[in-house]
């Protein structure tokens, strides 16, 4: 019995180094933290990775969870990228120093209102918020444009949302910077208090609409298009409102290098690789989002940015509003 | 509660019984090693303590507010509704099978402990994708049914995943109560009722007591069920808040309320036990069993099935169709082999690790007791029944700031789950010590073997039995844990659990199925041969 259990150790042993002995040191490797899913980022870093030769380890979570943990980790984290869903996470590397400032050249690939302001992450691509509804039973001239309509009573129950995904939490972010802190938590309470249908995520609550489950849900623009490439036709419909508010939002994912990255060239080719024409177009036609990056154009299905009317908003400002908005959403009781 | 898997099931387990060489006095190697694999543990903890002291007056005003106290009340209140439940559930359940004559009642006994094998987010799982919104009702009916999450549908998922826990305790106590008592009561004109109120229930009270706080402590510390039914209480707001916010401080704070929950309902269940009164290991003779009228039996079985068709049928046959219907409309499988290496990996490393941890603790326990020895063990114990949300959080702190490389690495990963489980295997492996008679290795001191030559040739081989079924315990629990997992794991590690939790998040429950098959496999079959079996024998 006692050989058995050495043998048994042994094995483990061998499985453990197979598992984690990968990332020793080699000079082309990195580390990515992703805040944005694996369905979406794995075949981007594929890509890369035949392109250019650079092993790429992925840690994926939500886009908070992963900055906390870069501020938390310090100079000891093993991250060379972190590659966000939202200003606000990239935001809070920023502000704690844990970004070193970028190329020049990167900056200049994209509008320098999708980026930080001190140069330190880059905007990748863009998601537009928007109220995606059921069209054989919805009107579409019922739709308000702004997010402000749907507290009211004619939308009890069927206005769906997923409080605990990171988009939401930067939407209302947005809206504390836009509205204030008071009026945001009205409008929290008040889609409580029209007891909205809460889902896990985004595309849940699209898949949810084109089935008659819900009337409308507000998500990311680009959710319904990759379900339409999935399916075909779909009854759910996208609505962006152009009001003005946060609801007309048009938030950058984005990338910035870690200060302590021993691995910053190859970091470096892999943000260019990000903003250059084959990611850039993965964006636009595959995973349907806004390209950023300077002359590429958005998949012909979606309405040009320059239609969406976007609120003026100092990303870099988001950061500070993330936790408020956590707990506004919290106190309004929708978590 | 003799048999040594009795007492793995009960993590606070009376001390293993008296000893001859109570003072003989540990060498300092001994101590030293005892010492070595339990204070490490406690260095995350402390740094958590240490964290919420140097908290921001923020933070505080945090703590003091309103909404926490809602949550402290919610959370209790969830935690008094699920025990109430499933002790009911529970002593209901072990007095049918044992004092009526219901028919099959061996049949019954060992359906109604089968529940114990499937973890409670497997279970959650198991309700909302048969009748939540995009579930297998909904999908064939086209009828949405009202919503099953929230606080009542989570409450009944819990009760049903730890009602085993209490039958299996209270059935092993009622068989050894001698029936000649009941029986006399009910001669004397007392009905049924009463005479299991009057007579029955007082002598079960102890086993009751400590099984439904360990349902208790359980409930607090759940963590798939609740996130997945979606019911605000301690462990799923921390991870809400460690997922949603950058400052973590708020979770650590909470963390620690729930840590000090914990221990007071830990310390509760000594208590309780201290008080609890030990009854002759055999009942003289077996009961007459109660002849149930047909409307009674009627009710009896109903009761029975209900419960079984809850707690273990209905989740079997989700899932089951889930798999089959994801076979059908093309290989949305999507079984991931990394995932079983990961499950199979973590599980045996952790395993083995508190295996070799366990042995000092045990002996220590067992042939040097003390008062260090019995800290140690005490430590051992509150380890284990410390939420794994809170102690994976401070583990993070701790980690991510002061051990560099280790973080986010296999190695630290397996020593956490050796060290959340450790009482199990050193549990194990003290009745195996027990069950030694010391003057064995007494006399082969007197031969000439030193310490360590005795212990390799003597104790070694007695204990490894017990020993490998305390580590078979520490794989089971390892292969189902998963909130530690979810904010440890090393990059690209992937385990059943996670698998399982993260798919069923996306609900996609035709992908969720096959790992939580295989998860319910895995974990069938040792739990059977390990507790459920050798209880049906008590």
């Amino acid at each position: 019995m006692i050989r058995r259990l050495v043998v048994l150790t042994s094995l483990v042993a061998v499985v453990a180094t197979a598992c984690g002995g990968t990332d020793d040191g080699a000079a082309d490797s990195i580390t990515v933290y992703s805040g944005r899913s694996e369905e979406l980022v794995a075949p981007l870093i594929e890509l890369f990775e035949e392109a250019s030769g650079i092993e790429v380890e992925v840690r994926y979570a939500e886009s908070a969870e992963l900055a906390a943990t870069i501020l938390e980790e310090g100079t000891n984290t093993p991250a060379d990228v972190f590659f966000a869903q939202d200003p606000a996470s990239l935001g809070a590397v920023a502000l704690g120093g844990h970004f070193r400032a970028l190329d020049n050249a990167l900056l200049d690939k994209v509008d320098p209102g999708f980026s930080d302001d001190a140069g330190r992450w880059v905007g990748v691509s863009g998601r537009a918020r928007v109220v995606v509804y059921d069209s054989g039973k919805v009107d579409s001239a019922t739709l308000p444009a702004t997010e402000d309509g749907f507290t009211e009573a004619a939308w009890a129950g069927r206005l769906a949302v997923a409080p605990t995904n990171g988009s939401f939490l930067a939407f209302v972010a947005a809206k504390i910077l836009i509205d204030g802190e008071a009026a945001t938590l009205r409008w929290l309470e008040g889609i409580k208090a029209n007891d909205a249908p809460t889902y896990p995520k985004n595309s849940v609550i699209v898949a949810a609409v084109n089935d008659g489950e819900v009337d409308a849900g507000l998500v990311n623009h680009y959710y319904l298009f990759r379900l339409q490439d999935e399916v075909g036709t779909t009854v759910a419909a996208n609505h962006f409102m152009t009001g003005g508010g946060a609801g007309s939002l048009v938030m950058p994912a984005g990338a910035g290098i870690l200060a302590g990255s021993e691995n910053a060239a190859a970091a470096t080719e892999f943000i260019e690789f990000l903003l250059g024409a084959e990611a850039q177009a993965f964006f636009a036609d595959e995973t349907f989002e806004y390209p950023l990056a300077n002359g590429m154009d958005p998949n012909e299905a979606l309405p040009p940015l320059g239609d969406l009317n976007p609120p003026q908003l100092r990303l870099s400002d988001l950061a500070g509003a993330l936790d408020r908005a956590t707990d506004l959403v919290a106190t309004a009781g929708l978590l | 509660m003799t048999s040594s898997t009795a007492d793995q099931l009960n993590p606070a387990a009376p001390e293993a019984g008296t000893l001859r060489n109570e003072d003989a006095a540990a060498p300092t190697w001994l101590w030293v090693a005892g010492v070595a694999v339990v204070l490490p543990a406690l260095i995350p903890v402390v740094a958590l303590v240490g964290r919420v002291i140097g908290a921001s007056d923020a933070a505080w005003d945090a703590l003091v507010s309103a909404r926490t106290a809602q949550l402290l009340a919610r959370s209790i209140f969830f935690a008094l509704v699920v025990t109430m439940t499933a002790t009911s559930l529970g002593v209901a359940a072990a007095w049918i099978t044992t004092r009526t004559d219901i028919r099959y009642s061996r049949v019954w006994s060992t359906l109604l402990a089968l529940p114990l094998v499937i973890p409670s987010y497997v279970l959650a799982l198991s309700f909302i994708s048969f009748a939540g919104p995009r579930g297998l009702f909904a999908d064939s009916t086209g009828v949405s049914l009202p919503s099953i999450s929230g606080f009542w549908g989570a409450a009944v998922v819990l009760a049903l995943a730890t009602y085993p826990y209490v039958y299996l305790v209270v059935r092993s106590t009622i068989v050894r109560i001698d029936p000649s008592l009941e029986e006399a009561a009910r001669g004397l004109g007392s009905s049924a009722a009463e005479a299991f109120r009057r007579i029955t229930l007082p002598q079960l009270r102890p086993a009751i007591a400590a099984s439904s706080l360990l349902v208790a402590l359980y409930t607090l510390s759940d963590f798939g069920a609740v996130s997945l039914m979606r019911v605000d209480v301690f462990t799923r707001v921390i991870y809400a808040q460690y997922q949603g916010r950058i400052d973590r401080t708020p979770a650590a704070v909470l963390s620690l309320v729930l840590m000090l929950i914990a221990v007071t309902i830990l310390w509760g269940e000594s208590r309780s036990r201290g008080r609890s009164v030990y009854f002759a290991s055999q009942a003289p003779r077996p009961p007459t069993r109660l002849g149930l009228a047909p409307r009674q039996r009627t009710a009896a079985h109903a009761f029975l099935s209900i419960t079984v068709g809850l707690g273990l049928a209905l989740p079997v046959l989700v899932l089951v169709a889930w798999l089959l219907r994801g076979l059908t409309t093309g290989g949305v499988i999507d079984m991931r082999w990394g995932a079983v290496l990961g499950s199979l990996s973590g599980s045996v490393a952790a395993g083995l690790l508190a295996m070799i941890a366990a042995v000092p603790v045990a002996v220590l326990a067992v042939r040097h007791r003390g008062r260090i020895s019995r800290a140690l063990r005490a430590t051992v114990y509150a380890i284990f029944s410390l939420p794994h949300i809170a102690v994976a959080l401070a583990v993070v702190f701790f980690a991510s700031r002061y051990l560099g490389g280790l973080y986010q690495s296999f190695v630290l990963l397996a020593f956490v789950y050796a060290t959340l489980f450790l009482a199990q295997a050193s549990g194990a492996t003290e009745a195996a010590l027990t069950q030694i008679n010391p003057s064995l290795e007494e006399a082969a001191r007197g031969l000439g073997d030193n310490r360590l030559q005795v212990f390799r040739r003597i104790t070694l081989p007695l204990i490894l039995r017990g020993l490998m079924a305390g580590g078979a315990l520490v794989f089971l629990t390892t292969m189902k844990e998963l909130p530690a997992t979810l904010l440890l794991r090393p990059t690209g590690f992937d385990t059943l659990a996670v698998r399982v939790w993260s798919t069923a998040n996306e609900l996609s429950y035709a992908r969720a199925a096959a790992p939580a098959l295989l998860l319910l496999i895995v974990s069938a079959v040792p739990m059977y041969y390990l507790i459920i079996r050798p209880r049906q024998r008590v």
